[in-house]
């Protein structure tokens, strides 16, 4: 009798330890389970779905949808004998790697300078977060066709059309989409710079202090000090920079793959096939991207 | 004798004032930061004065050579044609409802799940926030198609429900991130609080309705983001909505078509046809609502990082 009732009484609090923590999970499942089903419904099946497209022949009569299977001969014509699409992937490729950089480079910098003190910050700050508002597919491409978008004016001067016929086939077009989308590429960096800016306002100030005191220039205070504790964020807006850039509506892969869903030689099948396709290369692209930075940031935490 | 010249008082006063001293940049400092400024600014609003200076052009001044940045006159035809191209009152109405409706829902939905990723310990959620991630990364068309041949089999395309029933389930247009702010804006709330009402006998629901305030500007932010996106996003609007609900954007998307309906090219007289200005005015009333909640919501827009703390520790 004396010797069971410690063991009772200890097994009682281990019990009510367990039902706790499933209590606490049951109620964490209940908030999170609309979106659960909905990641099933609106994300998981159709994705399923479309991969069963991509491997097979589909028709769409009125009411319903006729599949023939046909492995993956979709996929081979995408990539061997479609003469656009690799050719569109390969320039969406070299158009993603030309703009991460400026995009990060650029946001860095207008973080920085907005950073800084001086008169009328509101003004200026009101006018680098405009684009976030106003970068729309059907907008931007009003404003491209127009010669809106185009770093004014370069594109068109004689000297810089003889300085890129010189240039080697592999540099000619990143420079030439350099040139004629500067703009464009500024316009897609409203959001990255709000990340910096939150970024740079939680460095420790005392940090900036102990290292002016320690007589470093204001150089080796941005290398030794900004930049590294700019990492992560660096991180999160090179991957927002390149969701951005592939979902855009205007992205020409993107609009090809629309264009052949409903096209008679086309058809939903091959459309899906190329979908999967261009995901995996956005996901090589952040993969690529993500080992570089990730690498850079270990570093330079060190 | 150099060395005396400069520690002459005045050469340094001059040094600071050009250089900065250790209270106070220098004057070529702060040039140099105005310079880059303005000149950042101008890259950033050229396009939006280009797109005004020439919707408000003549087709004269249009036609003439030396009118470049100044119209000779304030020309308001080009408006008076693109609001009817538009069908401007109709369209800017659908398309506020179409992206404050699923805002609403869409945040509403990513506070309640935020707020359970924040607040509970459970099995798999390293798993949830992976899976937060792909519906991120994954292109729309990878998954639109079965959808909509979905919605068309329920009789919901071109319905606003087919835009409005993702929302409800989280998956609305860039759900993740609203999540994701909400998880950060939660995970800050004290859990003192959180024990106490507990102890006072609070329901789990309860509680949640209790910490709800601290995540109001959460919740700002991410309508506001929200609404902007949803206003913006053509992709999904064109496929879901076609044939039902015409937005802004999509009616400028197809604005050569819509003009030519209006005033077909064999009819009208040379001044009357499609021109830039026409072309420029109707981008302009695009943006117009969204410039003048920009203008009046500024404060929240610059500041949102900040109330929100998402940088994604």
């Amino acid at each position: 009798m004396t010797t069971s009732n410690p063991t009772i009484r200890r097994a009682v609090p281990v019990r009510r330890e367990i039902s706790l923590r499933m209590r606490e999970a049951l109620h964490g499942y209940a908030f999170i389970l609309i979106w659960v089903v909905g990641f099933a419904l609106f994300a998981a099946i159709p994705l399923y779905e479309t991969f069963q497209y991509s491997l097979n022949q589909v028709s769409v009569t009125t009411g319903s949808i006729e599949l023939s299977f046909v492995e993956w001969a979709n996929y081979s014509r995408a990539i061997l004998t479609d003469p656009n699409f690799i050719e569109l992937l390969i320039g969406y490729t070299i158009e993603t790697l030309v703009s991460v950089p400026i995009v990060l480079i650029f946001a860095m910098v207008v973080a920085m300078l907005l950073n800084f003190d001086f008169k009328f910050k509101g003004l200026f700050r009101v006018i680098f977060f405009l684009p976030i508002v106003i970068t729309s597919g059907p907008v931007i491409k009003e404003l491209t066709a127009q010669g809106a978008a185009s770093a004014p004016g370069i594109a068109d001067v004689p000297a810089v059309i003889d300085f890129l016929e010189q240039l080697p086939r592999a540099l000619r077009s990143p420079t030439e989409y350099l040139l004629t989308s500067f703009v464009l590429i500024l316009w897609f960096s409203g959001v990255q710079i709000l990340i910096y800016l939150s970024s740079l306002q939680k460095v420790d100030q005392s940090i900036y202090e102990a290292a002016a005191i320690d007589g470093a220039s204001g150089w080796a205070t941005f290398w030794k000090i900004t930049l590294p504790s700019l990492s992560t964020a660096t991180v999160l807006n090179a991957v927002y920079t390149i969701v951005t850039l592939s979902h855009f509506s205007e992205n020409k892969v993107i609009q090809y793959i629309y264009a052949q869903t409903y096209d008679i030689q086309g058809g939903i099948g091959y459309a899906s096939a190329m979908a999967f396709i261009y995901l995996a290369v956005m996901i090589l692209l952040l993969g690529i991207v993500y080992f570089f930075l990730s690498h850079w940031a270990r570093r330079g935490s060190r | 004798m150099m060395k005396q010249v400069l520690r002459h008082p005045l050469v340094e006063r001059l040094r600071s004032i050009l250089f900065g001293s250790r209270a106070e940049h220098g004057i070529l400092f702060k040039g140099m930061l105005y310079a880059l400024l303005i000149t950042i600014g101008f890259v950033y609003i050229q396009p939006l004065l280009f797109m005004f200076v020439n919707s408000i052009k003549s087709p004269d001044d249009l036609l003439n050579p030396m009118v470049q940045w100044v119209p000779t006159q304030l020309y308001l035809g080009n408006y008076e044609k693109a609001y009817r191209v538009l069908a401007y009152p109709d369209t800017l109405l659908s398309s506020i409802l179409m992206s404050v409706m699923p805002s609403v829902l869409q945040t509403a939905v990513a506070s309640v799940v935020g707020y359970g990723l924040a607040r509970y310990r459970f099995l798999g959620k390293r798993l949830i926030f992976v899976l937060l991630l792909a519906t991120f990364l994954i292109p729309p068309q990878n998954t639109v198609i079965p959808q909509m041949l979905t919605y068309r089999n329920l009789g919901l395309l071109g319905d606003p429900l087919a835009l409005i029933i993702p929302a409800i389930f989280g998956q609305g247009f860039r759900s993740a991130i609203f999540i994701l702010i909400f998880y950060q804006s939660f995970s800050s709330y004290p859990r003192v609080l959180e024990e106490s009402a507990r102890l006072d006998g609070a329901t789990d629901l309860r509680i949640f309705f209790i910490a709800l305030p601290s995540a109001i500007p959460a919740f700002i932010v991410s309508f506001i983001f929200s609404t902007v996106w949803y206003w913006n996003e053509t992709f999904l609007t064109v496929i879901f909505l076609e044939g039902g609900v015409t937005t802004l954007p999509m009616q400028l998307s197809r604005f050569t078509q819509a003009y030519e309906n209006l005033y077909p090219p064999g009819t009208v007289n040379i001044f009357d046809r499609l021109n830039e200005a026409v072309k420029m005015s109707g981008t302009f009333l695009n943006i117009l609502p969204l410039l003048v909640m920009y203008f009046v919501l500024q404060h929240w827009f610059v500041e949102s990082v900040e109330m929100t703390g998402i940088t994604g520790e």
